[in-house]
């Protein structure tokens, strides 16, 4: 049975301190309001898993909630650097991280293999690269058929996947459309999932298009509006360009940062009142 | 702005759009190579095919995207598909014919480093990552890559191999059962480097307009060898200029 909880009651319950977590999107549908959660109930120890890292996990990376990420793109989008995970892997600030780290092919097959309980995600990657030499979860093997060189990497198999959608329906069955990214793999690879939707509708189905995951994969559903801001949700509102290149002042600086953080977030109950918040102060 | 009229990063993203062909199907990073793609296919390349990583196949974006995956490629694509099957059956199944890649770093085969500058365990710099450029790099039929010319950016050896250009000794691509063929060409804010058939590393094959050999060779890490009969590139048309500009605007 997929249950309806409030978001900060689905954190509550499967966040725990030391698992791992993958929160996907592609830029598109990438479940900010749930790391935000993550951060105002301060769970630590997290082991982070993301193709494409942005403001979301350089938040929760800046607040200490880390101390491992799998990444294959660690940047803000058109704009530079996330700067709380460069402060984070160049400076050990606030802490260590341990980083792990891929290309986008080897993520998203490696995502694949999860989702398909396999132990390993076979490709043709990494070829002349310096990856294999500091990162040993990459493998080389000979194909039994063709005695072709392969790589290899370990299927992600993370304890939670935390994605974000269009729609639930009142049965827990999930519809999302537009660029879904690795959200299907990554939900259907890990133990147990959350899903934050805009909104919760009678029934949705094959009919409607886009694409649907039935109800049994999925844990809980969390109705968050607008809870991919700043990235967008294909036909509710659209990515926020402007608060992509704005994060790059907020974060450049430790105390500016921590300040931003605990005014906006820590100082607000749920992610409706961060909303509320950043309209009134003319960021949205 | 110099006294030509134009700025030399404006002169490269031209020259790289003139590369791309109306029936073109192109992988296209972020950042630089999006600007010129974007441009190529609102002046001379109307039916050009652009992929991002995304997921979009075939999309025509009024406005160039801030983000690999922004509202407007979504919106304008022919096809979405995930991200498994954009790297598996597109990408590693060899279904594009141009990787259009930016860089930090360049050595003289053509590999890149988009990874970190310094150690890696202890970096100076910590860079964005591969992100799908490694793949892109191996299996597109070829690619086009641009980055500002200085001699941090050109280096003799890299800090880190994210991506195969043409490989360690600059052949070793067939041995890395790669498909693709590799850089077709590197541009840059001071002109074009194209692989050397002999010595199989980077020649400076073209200089922008005003552009002195003196300049490109110390902007260069390593001892920068010129083609035989340099050329010059032609100077941005106004209808080039105007309609770059408009585009930057757009993505602001």
């Amino acid at each position: 049975m997929t249950e309806f909880l409030s978001l900060r009651e689905a954190v509550q319950k499967y966040v725990k301190p030391g698992i791992s977590v993958a929160m996907e999107g592609f830029t598109h549908l990438i479940p900010h309001a749930a790391g935000l959660e993550i951060i105002r109930q301060k769970i630590h120890n997290l082991s982070l898993i993301r193709m494409t890292p942005d403001i979301v996990y350089d938040q929760m990376i800046g607040m200490g909630c880390a101390d491992k990420l799998m990444f294959s793109w660690g940047g803000n989008p058109g704009v530079g650097s996330l700067h709380r995970l460069r402060d984070a892997v160049e400076n050990n600030y606030p802490h260590h991280i341990e980083i792990n780290e891929h290309s986008h092919a080897a993520m998203a097959n490696a995502y694949v293999a999860g989702a398909s309980n396999m132990p390993c995600a076979i490709f043709k990657g990494y070829r002349g690269t310096d990856y294999p030499g500091v990162n040993s979860d990459i493998r080389f093997i000979s194909c039994p058929y063709t005695g072709e060189t392969l790589t290899v990497v370990p299927a992600i198999k993370p304890d939670l996947a935390i994605i974000h959608a269009q729609r639930a329906d009142k049965h827990g069955n999930i519809w999302m459309k537009g660029i879904i990214g690795i959200q299907k793999e990554a939900l259907l690879a890990a133990r147990q999932s959350i899903v934050t939707v805009e909104e919760i509708v009678d029934q949705v189905n094959e009919k409607q298009g886009g694409t649907v995951i039935p109800r049994w994969a999925v844990n809980v559903v969390c109705c968050v509006p607008k809870g991919a801001f700043p990235s967008y949700t294909e036909g509710y509102y659209n990515r926020s360009n402007d608060f992509y290149v704005r994060w790059d002042e907020i974060s450049r600086n430790r105390q500016r940062f921590l300040d931003w953080m605990d005014r906006f977030v820590l100082s607000t109950i749920d992610f409706s009142e961060f909303m509320l918040k950043l309209e009134k102060q003319g960021y949205v | 702005m110099s006294k030509t009229g134009y700025t030399s990063n404006e002169m490269m993203v031209i020259t790289a759009s003139r590369f791309l062909k109306n029936d073109a199907v192109v992988f296209i990073g972020i950042g630089l190579p999006s600007l010129a793609a974007n441009l190529a296919r609102k002046l001379h390349a109307p039916n050009i095919s652009m992929i991002y990583e995304s997921g979009t196949l075939d999309t025509k974006p009024d406005r160039p995207p801030l983000s690999i995956g922004d509202d407007e490629l979504s919106r304008k694509a022919l096809s979405i598909v995930s991200v498994p099957e954009m790297f598996r059956y597109w990408l590693q199944g060899g279904r594009i014919d141009i990787g259009f890649l930016g860089a930090a770093q360049i050595d003289r085969f053509a590999n890149i480093n988009t990874t970190v500058i310094g150690d890696y365990n202890y970096p100076k710099i910590r860079l964005p990552g591969a992100g799908g450029a490694t793949e892109i790099a191996g299996f597109c039929t070829h690619t086009l890559v641009m980055l500002q010319q200085t001699s941090s950016n050109f280096v003799n050896t890299l800090d880190f191999i994210s991506s195969v250009g043409f490989g360690k000794e600059g052949n070793s691509r067939p041995k890395l059962g790669f498909t693709g063929k590799g850089p077709q060409a590197v541009i840059t804010d001071l002109g074009i480097m194209e692989q050397s058939p002999e010595t199989k590393e980077l020649i400076m094959t073209h200089l922008h307009p005003g552009v002195s050999v003196e300049q490109a060779s110390e902007s260069t890490g390593w001892p920068l060898k010129f083609a035989e009969s340099i050329k010059t590139t032609t100077v941005p048309l106004e209808k080039e200029l105007s309609l770059l500009r408009k585009l930057e605007k757009m993505m602001k």
